[in-house]
Parts: structure tokens; sequence; C-alpha cells
């Protein structure tokens, strides 16, 4: 019996109020809000925060890692590796992206359940548009993580019932590489597409899975197509179509089925029967049913607990982030790109957040040395010290308006980790205003900053946002 | 193993000091040339006297052509060296111990640094190759976390602690106002200062040294042949340095209310020179006063007050040119500015003049009852630093 056997969806901290958008432009926006990924997080750190999730709740390594965006940071290089090294997987699990489309997410998901081996499943978006359209509006950031396996690989908490793809060749949506915005045909032209496919694909997954729609609980369904959506939302013939996060997440596109499953699957009991429908340049369906292993799952970080907990960013600063409205840098040299060999040296540390710890002091020191600053301790005598996990409070903290950063000013904490160590380093995801001393913070994988095209990613800390009061 | 100092084996006989400021006008050539040419008219020899220089400069240059070249020293060696802002004082630290050795009769030690040319605001050093997980934070940033800290284990008031480290600021002014080699030639109150906009932290822009472009040259020889030069040299006491581990940062031990390489590098220090009491043997002291809470921390490190009360001795007005314990009395980098490798022979400078007699009557501290100085040049962060402090007296014994 294949399944999920952990999970864990992303939504960034910031929220932007879509009624800010009229306010400023005069048009566009709507209600509620959407999220908004920071200016120091892209598609991969937002992946590799879903998938520390998901792999925190089950404590299996993973044979295989595949990401799917339709926003990759880079082209021609693997975004999957950077994944892989933060989250320290060995070098034998193999690292894939699935390019491009908003499809790669969830068919990504469905290849990894019908395939072998524990496979982690990323799938993470960011989602755009240029100001006052829809897809500025209704457009969401985030992510979602899920461990798929066998039960020899650990116990499965919803296993897979059946599948079902109906593919065609229309084009609805569109995007050429580096366009900040997607072209839509005329919308009733995909909604006669999507329709018919939809109701095939949804007659054979519940065929292949020998059940009735009445005997499904909850149909999760999203897609590239807002009216089809809504119209084959009528047609399923299921008890409940589940929420889908429009009112405060709004569409993330690629990572949407993952979060909007993930999400489900927190407030799912034993025995349920969930199907997932996605529309996107074609229909995929997956049936799953929940399991007894289920009641013993425990989500680090639920999707509903990051839902309630976000911080308003304005439109002005979301315009800025989207490099929708350049803004006048400070008067400072820009960073220089990291230099890749010094960086490979670094993997564990860069990547991963793994000092060492002297083996007679226990002094932690970050990053890692060879030489300890305790004297008792013999020259490489030092052990990891993986600490990305580990919890830390404020010590002491300033505020930076001098130094360059994409959006000063800078928050800057000394901190000190729970079982010992120090580090001094940058906050985000923090209203200057609201930093204090024995503040609770948590490690979080960041973007920061970009230098001739290469990525410099590391580790910042962020209030912590976690329930298991990390 | 020990640091056994080279106490009165060393004179200087001759020094130089550009003005510092905005130099648009002069490069690192002209400032170099400027520096040296009166050095050697201080000490009344000609180039060719000089048989070794110790050239200072933190990103200015690379290699003693930057200073052999627009000198045209033939066949001499000449050594660049580099060690954040104690660059300049490293420079005759290497030098003083070049003739205390032998090796050389007479030595220059010389300090630039042309900073205005980067066309960008404050200081920037240009980084190394790196893995780009190096902390991104100003060293202005770095600094202000001591006013916090010193004001929970103090239990000062913030408030009134920020308005202590003004009062440096405007001593610091005051002192620059009244010096004409002086970058900063303008009083600046600290009510003022308290008002400036926060630039890191709690502190303004007038928290900060000055950024200026200078030069500052020194010229050594052993004590013995001091007297073949001038009747009045200044001669070397002691000469300490450390280096730090960096483990500040890392340690949570470590409280960013002390900097325990000025600390170390103080007593070391006195030890080579004989001093048991500094605030009593000391008539003056030019210190590292990068950011106004440095000058703080640094009266306790450096043993000129007891731990926790710099504040009230500040306030008291103890480090005023005409208090009980002047410091900076020509500006500090407050207000004299602060060209990276000239810096430190800047603040040697200050003392040659001073302990001579030679500060002009409106500058000239009282030396009735104390002659030594003090020199402590930092360079790096709270955690992570380099320090250097030298004495000098005018009188060997």
């Amino acid at each position: 019996m294949r399944g999920i056997i952990s999970f864990g969806g992303y939504v960034p901290y910031r929220r932007l109020n879509r009624a800010a958008i009229a306010g400023v432009m005069g048009r566009g926006g709507g209600r509620g809000t959407r999220s908004v990924a920071s200016y120091d997080e892209d598609t991969t750190t937002m992946g590799v925060e879903a998938a520390r999730l998901a792999l925190r709740s089950s404590g299996v390594d993973p044979r295989a890692l595949w990401f799917a965006t339709a926003d990759p940071a880079y082209l021609e290089k693997t975004n999957a590796t950077a994944i892989h090294a933060a989250l320290r997987l060995d070098s034998s699990t193999g690292a894939l992206d699935f390019g491009g489309a908003v499809r790669s997410g969830v068919g990504a998901l469905r290849t990894a359940l019908e395939s072998g081996g524990p496979t982690l499943v990323v799938a993470a978006d960011i989602r755009g548009g240029l100001p006052t359209g829809a897809d500025e509006a209704n457009g969401g950031d985030g992510a979602a993580a899920f461990l798929v396996g066998g039960e020899g690989d650990g116990p499965v908490v919803a296993e897979l019932l059946g599948t079902a793809s109906a593919t065609e060749e229309f084009v609805d949506r569109w995007r050429q590489p580096g366009s900040p915005s997607t072209g839509q045909w005329e919308e009733r032209f995909g909604e006669t597409r999507y329709g018919p496919l939809a109701a095939q694909a949804w007659k054979e997954a519940l065929g292949s899975a020998g059940i009735g729609a009445g005997d499904v609980d909850v149909a999760v369904l999203t897609g590239a197509h807002g009216r089809a959506v809504k119209r084959v939302s009528g047609q399923l013939g299921v008890a409940r179509v589940a929420d889908d996060l429009a009112a405060a997440v709004g569409n993330t596109g690629t990572a949407h089925p993952g979060l909007l499953l993930a999400n489900e699957l927190e407030q799912a009991e034993p025995g349920q029967t969930i199907a997932v429908v996605v529309l996107a340049d074609g229909v995929e369906v997956l049936i799953l049913r929940t399991t007894e292993a289920l009641a013993a799952y425990r989500p680090v970080l639920s999707v509903a607990d990051q839902v309630a907990n976000g911080a308003e960013v304005s439109y002005a600063t979301f315009l800025q982030w989207r490099d929708m409205i350049q803004v006048q840098p400070p008067n400072r040299p820009e960073p220089t790109r990291p230099s890749s060999s010094a960086a490979a040296r670094a993997q564990d540390w860069k990547y991963g957040f793994v000092g060492s710890r002297g083996t007679e002091s226990g002094m932690l020191h970050l990053p890692p040395a060879r030489v300890s600053i305790r004297p008792e301790d013999e020259l490489d005598g030092m052990a990891p010290a993986p600490m990305a996990d580990v919890g830390a409070a404020v010590v002491t903290f300033t505020i930076d308006r001098l130094v360059y950063s994409v959006s000063p000013p800078v928050v800057f904490a000394v901190v000190d980790f729970d079982g010992g160590g120090r580090l001094p380093v940058e906050l985000t995801d923090v209203d200057p205003e609201a930093v204090r001393i024995g503040q609770r913070v948590e490690m979080t994988f960041r973007r920061l900053y970009e230098a001739e095209g290469i990525i410099n990613y590391f580790w910042k800390a962020r209030p912590a946002r976690s329930s298991s009061g990390l | 193993m020990a640091s056994h100092g080279i106490k009165d084996q060393v004179a200087i006989i001759g020094m130089g000091c550009t003005q510092f400021r905005e130099h648009w006008d002069k490069g690192t050539d002209d400032l170099l040339i400027d520096a040296s040419s009166a050095a050697f008219a201080s000490a009344g020899v000609a180039k060719d006297d000089v048989d070794a220089f110790w050239l200072g400069t933190a990103s200015s240059g690379m290699s003693g052509l930057t200073l052999s070249q627009p000198l045209k020293l033939e066949g001499k060696p000449v050594t660049r060296v580099e060690n954040f802002c104690a660059t300049g004082s490293e420079a005759l630290r290497q030098a003083s111990y070049a003739v205390a050795s032998g090796a050389y009769d007479v030595a220059m030690a010389i300090g630039v640094e042309k900073i205005k040319d980067s066309g960008y605001q404050g200081l920037n050093a240009p980084p190394a190759a790196h893995d780009g997980t190096k902390r991104n934070l100003t060293a202005a940033a770095m600094y202000s976390l001591v006013l916090p800290a010193y004001a929970a284990r103090y239990g000062v008031d913030e408030d009134e602690l920020r308005m202590v480290v003004a009062k440096i600021a405007e001593k610091n002014h005051r002192n620059g106002a009244l010096n004409p080699l002086a970058q900063f030639r303008r009083e600046m109150s600290a009510e003022k200062i308290c008002e400036m906009a926060a630039v890191a932290g709690r502190l303004s822009v007038f928290d900060c040294s000055g950024v200026a472009d200078g030069s500052a040259a020194a010229i050594v020889v052993r004590a013995e042949d001091a007297h073949q030069y001038r009747d009045d040299p200044l001669y070397i006491k002691a000469l300490s340095f450390v280096s730090g581990t960096g483990g500040g940062l890392i340690d949570p031990d470590y409280d960013y209310t002390a900097f325990p390489e000025c600390e170390m590098a103080g007593a070391d220090a006195y030890r080579q020179a004989g001093i048991d009491d500094p605030r009593s043997a000391l008539a003056m002291a030019e210190v590292h006063d990068c950011f106004t809470p440095t000058e703080m921390v640094l009266m306790e490190d450096l043993g000129f007050c007891e731990r926790g009360t710099a504040w009230k001795e500040v306030l008291a007005g103890t480090f005023e040119r005409n208090g009980d314990m002047p410091i900076n009395t020509d500006g500090g980098l407050k207000a004299f500015g602060h060209p990276v490798g000239a810096s430190g022979l800047r603040m040697h400078y200050e003392c040659w003049l001073q302990l001579r007699g030679q500060a002009g009557d409106d500058r000239q501290i009282d030396l009735s009852t104390r002659n030594l100085a003090l020199v402590h040049n930092l360079g790096g962060y709270p955690g992570e630093m380099v320090s250097f402090v030298s004495i000098l007296g005018p009188e060997v014994g």
C-alpha cells in the first residue's frame, strides 16, 4: 500500500490586503488577502521550508527528491539540489526539477505515488501578474511537500486508491520565461475544454479506486482556470469541496493542490476519502483514503496556523519585492557573488546550517571550526552540530539603516540557541518595532541576495512560528 | 615565552601629518608625499637617510610599491602592512622592532588612506572571495549593541546613556574645533546629536567617526641615536598587540560591555612600561573612538576607571581636555577623521605634539604632574577585533 507518509504546507508570513491595490491604483484588487513571499524568499527557499516540515514529522530518509515550480529560481541549474543540501539528504538521493508548468506539481505527486521508494515531492510557486490584474490579486505564494512511500518506509497516513489523467493541447494560459505576466485566452473557451476533460478523468479515477462519488468525503479542487473550477465543483457530486484558501492565501499555482491537500489532511479523521482534482492543461485526479496512522500524526506547523498568523505588507513594498517598481538603492557597494568553490566547501554550513561542537567543551562554533575557542578541545576535536531545527532566543538586537539590503532596514540580533551556543544573525519576517529581548526565534532558509546571476542562499532567524515551540 | 617589549630602546625623532578631510584634490600619492615630507623635515633627515619603510594602508594600494613609486625610493625595502583600522599603528610597531633589532638605523612608519575616491558613503573594504555566509551588518550597528547591553548590566537608563555617549562626541568635536588639521572644526552639542535620526540602533551619523582622506608618518631610530637628530625625541615605552579569536561572537558569556582584546593589549602595555596605575601615570590618551560607545567602554578596558563607572566620569568631565584624564585632545576619529591606514599614526602625532609641549597654547594639556601618553587603536567589531596599545614618554626611564 503506497501513499503519503508525511507532509507539510508552507504559507509565507506576509499578506497583501487586496483592497490596498485599488487604494493605490484606483482599480484592481478585491476582498481578503493573498500570501506574499518575502523579498528574501523564492520557490526554492519556500520549498525547503515545506520539506523541513514534512521530514520533521516522519524521520524517513527519502531516496529521491522531486521539485516542481512554475517560477524556478534558476534555469539550466537544478533547483532541487539546494533543497537537497538544506535538508542534508544523502548524496545518493537523486534530486530532480519538474520544470515550468503549473501542472508539474500535482504531476510529480501522482508520479511519486505510482512509483517506488520513499520519494519527497516538493512544489512551490510565486504567483503574480501586472498591477491591477486578476493574477496579481488572486495569486498566492506558498509551497507544499509530501513524503511518499510504502508501508515498509514508514506509516502511511493516506493511501492511494486510484488516479486518472486527461490531457489535451489547447492554449489557455501561457507565459514566456522571464515575463512578469501570464496571458489568458478568452475565458469561456477554456471552460468548454476543461468540463469534458474533468468529467472523463473523474469517472476514470472513481473507477480505478472502485468507489462512487458519494463515497468521497471531500474533494480538493483547484486549477488554473477559475470559471472551469467553479463549474466542475458543481458536477463532482461529492459531500464537500475543500476550502480553496482563496480568501486568505490566494491560488498558489503549482503548490496549490499540495497546500490544500495538506490543509485537509491536517483536519481529517482516519478512514476518510479525499479526492484531488486539478485542472491545468488537462485534468489530474488522485483519490486517497486516510489510515489509522493519521490519528497519531502530528504536524509540526499546520497550514491553518500559518494562515492565521501573518502580517500585512504594504502594496508599495509588495511591488518593490516583485520588481514592479524600482527604488533608489543605498549608496553602498552591492554585495559580491559568493564563490562557488568556497560555498561548496562550506556546503553543510551554508545550506544545512551545521556548526561544530567541541567534544570536550561542548562549545558550539558557528560557522564550524577546526580549532576550538576553548582550550580543552583538541585540534579537530569537533563533532558536527546541526542547528537548523534548534530554537533560540534574542539576547540583544539592533536596527541597521546603513547597510545594503534589498528591503532595508536590516534587523539584526544576537541569539542564543537552546542547549547552548550563540550566533549574531539577521532576522526576517519581523517588524523592527516588534523585536524584543527574549523573543523566541527559529532558523529559516533564505535567499540573501543575488549577484551576477548567482543566488546567495543562507539562513536567517525569524520569530518562532512553530506550534512545537521551537 | 613572553612579551618583553622594547621600553626606551626606540625613539620617534620626527613626525608629519596631513590635514584629514575629503581631499578631492589629492590622491594617495600626494598624501604620502605630503606626510613623508613633513616627517623628513621634522626629523631633519632626507629620504635617502631612511633605511627601511613600513607602509600601512587598508585598501588604498597593494605592496611596497604604493610608497616606493611616488617617493622614488631607490633600493630601499618597503613593507606594506594591513591590520584593519589599527593598520597605521601596526606600521609603527614593525618599524620600531626593525630598528630595535639593529637591522636598520633609521626607519619610517607611514599610514595612508584615500577613502573618498570610492564613490560610496562610509568605509567600504573590498571583500575577499567568500562563501556568502558572512553577516551583513555595518560596524556602526555592531557597536550600537554596546549601549543596551551596558545600560542593562549597570542599571543605567538607556536615554541617559544615549546622552552620555553624545557627550563624548560633543567633547571630541570641541577638541577638533581647535585643531587646524582636524576634519570637523565645528562644535556640536550632545543635545543636537541626540535629536538626529538613528541610523544604527540608537546611534546617529554623528556618533560615527568622520570619513576622511589623510596620511601620517613617523621616523624612528634606536634611543641611543635619538639625540643625534633632536633634543626632544619621544621614547617608546610599550607596544602591544592582540588579535582576537573571534570567540565573542559565539560565546554566550560575552555581553558586549567590554572589549577583552583591548583590555589584554592594555595590560600587556602597562607591564612593558612598568605602569601599575594608568590613571595616575598617564597625562593623556588617544583612543579609538570609532563610535561613541567605543570610547566609553575603552575607558574601562584600559583601566582609566572602574567597570560600570565610565559613564559617570564622562558626565563629570574627567576626559575633557582640561579634565583629570584628557582623551582624544586632537578630536579623535570623531572630529579629526578616520582615514583607516593613517589613524594610528595620527594618534601618535597628537602625543608627539602634546608631550613635547608643541600642541599650541589653546590646545596644550597640563604636563606638570604626568608626562606619559597612551595610544589605543583597534580594528574590527565587538567580539572579533584586533587591538593595539602603545605608551610614549619624553624621557628615558
